[in-house]
């Protein structure tokens, strides 16, 4: 089982920071969002897994470390405020500017644009 | 000694009087401001009498004592002279700038620098310690860039000022190297254990670095060759700054700096050498250029130099009387040097030029300010029964004593007495080009003599030369004798201060020097033809030049690093923090460490191959963006299950409520976004980012791997013991976030409704785009709320905060708390605002999300504040059991009340982001008639 989650923490992690590094505003956002998954799940896992044991008095025989959960749960809401106001400023930035490139401008049109596009862009 | 402490901080508080004073009257803002200055001078003056006694005064506050840091004073002979110069000779110059100003110079700011000033360079000569020498080094670096520049609607002021501070603060840092690398040799900072190991350090194989590194700090500062050019170009400055700062302190810190460490640092080959062959350079050259000077100040500016260059030699010389002569030539060149300057300034101010093709005759408009400023010229010359004559005897004399350069020994009294040929023309020009020589020349003004007050200062520095020339002995005996014992850190040697020693070579010599320099003067014109067959070259030129050359170079450097592509900013930082990781992670053994895998199930190989393809499809999608906007809730979905899973009931229910509100946000964004991303990753990028991403995501899957198969030593068991008797709940979760870790938790929620209010402010006033139609060109559908959502969505309601309030209620003992609550109660009015639109929830229920936002975060760290009434430390929770009938036992916690807080800023915050947003959508959308 913490093979299969640790496959699932780096894919989720390589997914992220491939949007991440792409060029318009719509997909960093996306990307950040599977990253703070990913970072969610890889510090809760530092809690270890734990099936059944719920951190809750008298719930169960055995008790999942608390510390890491509550680090999540604040973690999971910052996440959120993180997500909204980038989204937020995203959207100030096409209307200020005119575009939805992170750089602000458009890429020059004799650069990068003028080469074929690969596979899964 | 503890006012010691306290008393170099007394010009700092000075500082603030003449800005206040200055809208009353000048003369009131002089008398004023002179008064710290002077209480400051008496104070010290009143330890004269111990110091000359040899008694040393030192207080020291500790700071940070393992690395060396503490505010450290001391009052010694040295330092006693030099307060005494900067303090006595910074009354004179306030006095004078009264009248030197004119009525639109802003006279306050004028003379907060200049005490500003004061108070660096006393801390300078008054440290004890070596960094913060340093500091007050630096600062008078920083405050004489205020004073030169203070004409700042000047060209030469700002250029001036700009490369002052360029060479001094360069000097600046080369000093600082050299301090660290002193001081962490000798393993100490204060400048007591500094002067004691003097054979310590001169031992060192760190000894050479140590001696280029300070002296370059001192050679910068006191504008000795080849960083003397400086110094001319500050001239752009008042006259009163030039009479303080580039004769009598400033320039002389460098000095000091070597009279201060010369027990640690002279006497030996490498610093004579250095040192006075620098000095000797710089004392030829000054003095041989100032007599080619045309302006007034620019001829001092370079007698000023070689006068620097006259004392670093005698430093250099490493014999302890040469030591002597030099803390005589101090002082008296700091007498006579100021005093030119101010009458200098005179000149200019009465008569409107400071040029001496211009200038001619003025004895006969101000014979008495020529009279003065032709006695201390004649000091500076070096005539005798002025004080001038006295330290250039002395000079003289030890040039005679020096055997250092072997057989060519002979060179240095020779090349002594040519400076002293030039110091006598030049000397000379000064006194008979100005105020003889024919009639003046085109002057701005008719010249007349000063204001009385004016010439004040001038007279007592003039009065001074004659004393000290006349009586030396009476008038700075005990104060010389004093300074130079600091100096050597010993008894100074016997010396005679009189002023007839008998025929002897140095008197030969100073005979020589007069009449050569008077034949020089005289003889000028052919000197001057000579002269400008040079070609120009301007230093200011040059200096510009380089600076402008630098800049480009570094300009050039940016934008080879820094395209502005943000995309290659990141790349690049995660590459590195990927390489630094991995660096780490290649010393790990084995991946999988000895804790047994739990074993795997059916149910979890389908979410876990689930969320796979969701991740990839979002990535391969990622330009459709509503359709990676599905895939991606589909991902978050299956995160909230994996917690459920593994045993975090609350991360689970948080991270299901977010998911809600993150979709929502995320697909009103879109609507102001535009509908797809085009294709522009070159193949190359996209191959290079994703390689990069592969990498990384391999070694984050590896560390959470060889984490979570390792052992867990957990800190956890304190919460899980505590968690009931102390916290009075039973989820330690939310124990954790109400009452151990609350302080976080307050900040968090701050951080929170900060976000949202920035967003707000976003929000506000954006200029939209919005399309009026889908991606495919379909104009958006004009039906109404749909009559079903509406409805169930009404009916919904109550039941949905019930269970928010049940969720809230129970957080403290089972899953659930604030921030859930806060997030269920959010979609359920996130579903009226869908369901019916903003407008209609407007006239219904009027929310004020910032106010909830206020008073959440206001609840919160009030309960907090509660517990300090009960004096408890902040945040302490308080909880008791009570019986009420029907209800039963319940609990009460102030944990309760911070919660609440959370909760309201949750909410608060939440709808603030998406209740502005969503109106942005309806209420100024574009609308488009569908065609028939």
């Amino acid at each position: 089982m913490e093979g299969m989650y640790a496959f699932c923490v780096g894919l989720l992690t390589a997914c992220g920071i491939f949007l991440t590094l792409r060029g318009r505003s719509f997909s960093v956002v996306i990307g950040l969002t599977l990253l703070s998954y990913a970072v969610n799940l890889f510090l809760f896992a530092s809690g270890r897994l734990k099936l059944n044991a719920a951190a809750v008095l008298g719930q169960s025989e055995q008790y999942s470390d608390p510390l890491p959960q509550a680090l999540v749960l604040t973690a999971i809401v910052i996440g959120f405020a993180m997500t909204a106001f980038v989204v937020i400023l995203a959207m100030r930035a096409r209307a200020d500017l005119g575009n939805d490139h992170v750089d602000g401008v458009l890429p020059d049109q004799e650069g990068e644009s003028s080469h074929k596009s690969g596979g899964n862009n | 000694m503890n006012s010691l402490t306290w008393l170099p901080f007394l010009p700092l508080l000075g500082t603030l009087i003449p800005l206040i004073s200055a809208r009353y009257s000048r003369t009131a803002c002089a008398f004023l401001t002179a008064a710290l200055p002077a209480l400051t001078l008496f104070l010290i003056l009143s330890h004269a009498g111990d110091i000359f006694q040899g008694e040393l005064f030192q207080s020291a506050i500790p700071w940070i004592p393992a690395i060396g840091l503490e505010l450290a004073f001391r009052l010694d002979g040295l330092a006693l002279l030099f307060s005494i110069l900067i303090l006595g000779i910074g009354l004179l110059v306030i006095l004078y700038a009264r009248y030197y100003l004119s009525a639109k110079d802003s006279i306050g700011k004028f003379y907060a620098y200049l005490i500003l000033f004061m108070f660096a360079m006393l801390g300078v000569v008054l440290s004890d310690n070596l960094i913060q020498l340093w500091f007050f080094w630096e600062l008078t670096s920083i405050s004489s860039f205020l004073l030169i520049s203070f004409w700042g609607h000047k060209t030469e002021a700002r250029k001036g000022a700009r490369m002052a501070l360029t060479v001094t603060g360069a000097g600046g840092l080369a000093l600082l190297a050299g301090l660290l690398i002193l001081g962490n040799t000798v393993g100490s900072f204060s400048l007591q254990d500094i002067l004691d190991s003097g054979a310590f350090i001169k031992a060192s194989s760190n000894y050479p670095v140590i001696v280029v590194l300070i002296l370059l700090g001192a050679f910068t500062k006191s504008a000795q060759f080849p960083f003397h050019f400086w110094l001319p170009n500050a001239m752009a400055a008042p006259t009163p700054v030039s009479a303080y700062l580039h004769s009598a302190t400033m320039v002389k810190a460098g000095i000091f700096l070597m009279a201060r460490f010369y027990p640690a640092l002279a006497d030996t080959d490498l610093w004579f050498l250095i040192v006075s062959l620098t000095g000797l350079a710089t004392f030829l050259m000054g003095a041989y250029i100032a007599l080619f000077q045309h302006d007034l100040k620019g001829l001092l500016a370079n007698s000023t130099i070689s006068h620097l260059g006259l004392i670093t030699l005698l430093l250099g010389m490493g014999t302890d009387l040469a030591a002597v002569a030099a803390i005589f030539h101090i002082i008296n060149h700091a007498i006579f040097k100021a005093s030119l300057f101010m009458a200098a300034g005179i000149i200019d101010h009465e008569s409107g030029s400071r040029d001496m093709r211009q200038l001619n005759g003025l004895w006969k408009y101000m014979p008495y300010t020529a009279t003065l400023a032709m006695v201390a010229s004649a000091s500076m010359a070096g005539v005798p029964l002025m004080n001038g004559f006295l330290s250039k005897e002395m000079f003289f004399t030890e040039t005679l004593h020096q055997a250092s350069l072997g057989s060519l020994s002979w060179f240095i009294p020779v090349l002594a007495t040519l400076g002293g040929v030039f110091a006598v023309a030049y000397s000379m020009r000064f006194i008979h080009d100005v105020f003889f020589n024919g009639e003046p020349i085109n002057l701005p003004k008719t010249p007349h003599e000063p204001p009385r007050y004016m010439r004040v200062p001038v007279e007592i520095l003039v009065a001074l030369c004659l004393l000290v020339g006349i009586f030396p002995g009476f008038m700075v005996g005990d104060l010389l004798f004093a300074a130079a014992s600091a100096t050597l850190n010993a008894q100074a040697p016997s010396y005679s201060l009189a002023i007839w020693h008998g025929f002897n070579f140095p008197l030969l010599m100073s005979v020589i020097a007069l009449i050569g320099g008077l034949l020089m003067y005289h003889n000028r014109s052919h000197l001057f033809k000579f002269q400008a067959q040079f070609p120009k070259n301007d230093p200011k030129l040059a200096f510009e030049g380089v600076i402008q050359s630098l800049t480009v170079k570094a300009q050039r450097f940016i934008s080879i690093t820094e395209n502005g592509s943000l995309q290659r900013y990141i790349f690049f930082a995660l590459g590195l923090a990927v390489v630094m990781t991995a660096s780490s992670l290649m010393k790990l053994n084995a991946t999988a460490g000895q804790r047994p895998e739990i074993p795997v199930d059916a149910m979890s190989i389908t979410a876990a191959v689930l969320l796979c393809i969701s991740a990839l499809a979002t990535v391969l999608w990622h330009r459709r963006r509503i359709i990676a906007l599905i895939t991606l809730s589909v991902v978050g979905l299956i995160v909230s299950l994996a917690f459920a899973k593994f045993s975090a009931p609350d991360l689970a229910l948080t991270q299901l409520s977010v998911e809600v509100v993150t979709v929502i946000l995320l697909i009103l964004a879109l609507f102001f976004l535009p509908q797809k991303t085009p294709k522009e990753s070159s193949p190359r990028r996209v191959v290079r980012d994703l390689s990069l991403a592969a990498f990384i995501g391999g070694v984050i899957g590896t560390i959470c791997y060889a984490l979570m198969t390792r052992p867990l030593d957990t800190i956890s068991t304190f919460f899980t013991e505590n968690s009931k008797t102390g916290g009075g709940g039973t989820n330690i979760v939310n124990v954790i976030l109400v009452d151990f870790r609350g302080f976080d938790t307050l900040g968090e929620i701050t951080v929170l409704g900060i976000a949202a209010l920035g967003i707000y402010k976003l929000i506000s006033r954006m200029r939209l785009y919005m399309p009026s139609s889908d991606g495919d060109g379909r104009p958006w559908s004009e039906d109404r709320y749909p009559i079903m959502l509406s409805v169930i969505s009404q009916s919904l309601l109550p039941l949905a905060l019930l269970v928010s309030a049940y969720i809230f209620l129970r957080g403290h003992n089972m899953p659930g708390g604030g921030f859930i609550a806060g997030l269920i109660t959010s979609v359920a009015i996130i579903q009226q605002y869908v369901a019916h639109g903003v407008q209609w929830i407007k006239t219904r229920v009027k929310l004020d999300y910032q106010i909830m936002i206020g008073s959440g975060i206001g609840i919160a760290t009030l309960s907090g504040l509660g517990s300090w009434a009960f004096g408890y430390t902040f945040l302490s929770s308080w909880f008791d059991y009570f019986y009420l009938p029907v209800i039963g036992k319940f609990e009460l916690a102030s944990a309760m009340m911070f919660d609440l807080g959370v909760f309201l800023t949750v909410v608060g915050a939440t709808m603030l982001i998406l209740a502005n947003l969503g109106q942005l959508t309806t209420s100024e959308r574009p609308v488009q008639k569908e065609h028939d």
